[in-house]
């Protein structure tokens, strides 16, 4: 229990951190909104600063960061000027759709990756493992905006999936079936580029823990002992492997925000993505904020729901603790 | 691996020599032949020449000419790979393009090594309070997601500046950015080094810390520090191509394998002008290279 609470704590801790250096970077940030808004001729430098000032921002430094802290435990994160509205609810709208993308493709990733790393592992030395790893080391090697225009380009020639955005134009008139179905068909290309990205990290990771294991000499001592091949395979050496796997798939929770960000703006998925990338154009620091803070949310969240599985699957850390 | 290092080097020294290989100069437009498709090399015998398609004149190619590998003379025209809109050749714009973003990964990549070598070196050889503040710093910086964090610390910073400032800009944000990993595994080494026996030997002797990291402590990180380095280089690279290509790096008209991408944002301008792809088959040679080497460093160890 000491090291869950132990684990917590820091995790606030960090979380705490982030935000007091990320507030203080976007205090100290040459030119904001408004200095943006002075490049209109239109609106007078004596508007421009009573803007600033109805804004608070002529407050000391602790005050707005005290208020903004506050805002963000709230969930609105303050007010965004470029859209006029608390930049609680826009992204959120937008997390949902991120969430969609990269839980679909982490999902399936795994599902691939597993299987793909094991097989690989228990081959090292054949051809077949030799392919493998070429294979994935030419995924791991293509640009993953390389592979979301060529895969746009694609659909636009074949017209077999919609190119872009998550929505037919029609979209309201249809059924719940008909939606679920539109939707999957513009999951299908985003989700495949992450997924042809994240599957190469995933089972090179998995080939080398399984490969580790199954070098140990309990492997051999189980062979030895006549357990059939794929009993040793699943029951025996994948959880001693599983270890670096757990704290890979915390690593995969925790940029389920982040790891589609190229992805999305190059397919015009509605996401985070997008909303980031504009928000920085526009210099509208509130919403660089709550994307940047959101996103080290899951990162952390991620990494404490591995240390988490790790305390549950490993009797040492138990025991040490 | 053997092989990947000829790669590499051959890629390399390609991109260093692009003022010879390079037919053109990265900015020289051709306004007649917006996006021309790559041109067709005919053979007349041994000699090359290539086809004006709308006249069906026939220009010779031409080696060793005005100082550069290869060309035509002047009213015909020679494009390897294609040209863009405004009718540059993507050949030349991709060797200078490479020049810019391989420097790039490479700086920021020095950068990130250096400020890893020296934070991770008195962490872990001083310990104590100097080594806690640090490594917390450095949590905090991998709390953040990476690319966010990038897109962020370049946020915070003027967006409209000139092209030699955002070079150096870049350098500045991705290897800054980067300095815990190399820091954490440099680390260990001053860890470990620090109650080796030669260490205290050496201290007995009354060495001071400076002498003692400079002499027994860097030499040891040396291998760790060439390993993060083939991990680290085609990652800046990519991180280079991102932030360009998003319109956050290194503006027009210097060319960049990430600004040369932005043109082939518009799906439908690449399904008539496939090669505008170029730039970003050029970065799988390099990725595969260096990751072949990191594997091969990482077995090693």
């Amino acid at each position: 229990m000491k090291y869950i609470g132990g684990r917590i704590l820091h995790s606030l801790f960090l979380l705490f951190g982030v935000s007091l250096l990320c507030f203080l970077l976007a205090d100290l940030a040459p030119g904001d909104y408004y200095s943006e808004l002075r490049l209109d001729p239109t609106i007078s430098a004596d508007a421009v600063a009573a803007m600033r000032a109805r804004a608070g921002l002529n407050r000391p430094f602790v005050v707005r960061y005290g208020a903004w802290a506050a805002a963000a435990l709230r969930g609105d994160f303050g007010y965004s000027l470029a859209y006029g509205a608390p930049a609680g609810p826009i992204v959120r709208e937008r997390i949902r759709a991120t969430l969609l993308l990269t839980g679909t493709a982490t999902l399936v990733a795994w599902l691939l990756a597993v299987p793909w790393g094991v097989w690989s592992a228990d081959r090292r030395g054949t051809w077949g493992d030799a392919a493998s790893r070429a294979i994935l080391a030419l995924l791991l090697a293509i640009p993953d905006l390389l592979l979301a225009i060529v895969l746009l380009v694609w659909a636009v020639e074949s017209g077999a999936l919609p190119a872009g955005g998550m929505v037919s134009r029609d979209f309201a008139a249809t059924g719940t079936a008909g939606k679920l179905l539109d939707v999957a068909r513009h999951l299908a290309l985003p989700a495949g580029v992450l997924v042809l990205g994240m599957l190469p990290v995933l089972a090179r990771h998995v080939r080398a823990s399984v490969g580790e294991a199954l070098d140990s000499e309990f492997a051999a001592s189980a062979r030895a002992n006549g357990i059939p091949h794929r009993r040793l395979l699943f029951r025996h050496v994948l959880p001693a492997a599983l270890n670096p796997l757990i704290s890979l798939f915390g690593l995969s929770l925790g940029t389920l925000l982040s790891a589609s960000l190229l992805v999305e703006v190059v397919m015009g998925w509605p996401g985070l993505g997008p909303l980031f990338l504009d928000a920085i154009m526009a210099r509208d620091f509130t919403i660089v904020l709550a994307v940047v803070m959101l996103s080290t949310l899951f990162l952390i969240a991620g990494n404490l729901a591995a240390d988490l599985l790790l305390y549950r699957a490993d009797p040492r850390i138990r025991v040490r603790s | 691996m053997k092989a990947a290092v000829v790669l590499l080097v051959a890629l390399h020294a390609a991109i260093l020599l692009a003022g010879v290989l390079a037919p053109y100069p990265y900015d020289e437009q051709h306004r007649d032949y917006p996006y021309a498709p790559p041109s067709h090399i005919h053979f007349a015998g041994l000699r090359p020449y290539v086809e004006d398609a709308a006249t069906g004149r026939r220009d010779a190619v031409r080696f060793f000419v005005h100082g550069r590998l290869l060309g035509v003379d002047s009213p015909g025209v020679l494009f390897l790979c294609g040209t863009d809109g405004l009718g540059r050749d993507i050949f030349s714009r991709l060797l200078y393009g490479g020049q810019v973003s391989l420097l790039t990964g490479l700086l920021a990549t020095a950068v990130s090594l250096l400020a890893g070598l020296v934070l991770g070196a008195s962490a872990g050889f001083f310990g104590g309070w100097t080594d806690r503040v640090l490594m917390r710093s450095g949590e905090l910086t991998m709390a953040v997601p990476w690319l966010y964090l990038l897109l962020a610390v370049r946020a915070f910073l003027p967006l409209h500046i000139g092209t030699g400032e955002a070079f150096l800009l870049l350098i500045a944000i991705i290897g800054g950015i980067g300095w815990v990993r190399p820091a954490r595994l440099v680390r260990g080494v001053a860890l470990s080094g620090r109650e080796q026996p030669f260490v205290l030997a050496a201290r007995g002797f009354g060495a001071s810390n400076f002498y003692l990291l400079r002499r027994h402590v860097a030499p040891q990180a040396w291998g760790v520090l060439l390993t993060q380095a083939t991990v680290l280089i085609p990652q800046y690279v990519l991180a280079e191509v991102a932030l360009s290509f998003l319109g956050l790096g290194i503006g027009e008209p210097v060319p960049s394998w990430g600004n040369m991408l932005t043109e082939a944002r518009q799906y439908y301008v690449v399904v008539q002008h496939p090669w505008l792809l170029a730039p970003g088959l050029a970065v799988i040679p390099f990725l595969l290279g260096y990751l072949r080497v990191a594997d091969g460093l990482l077995e090693r160890q």
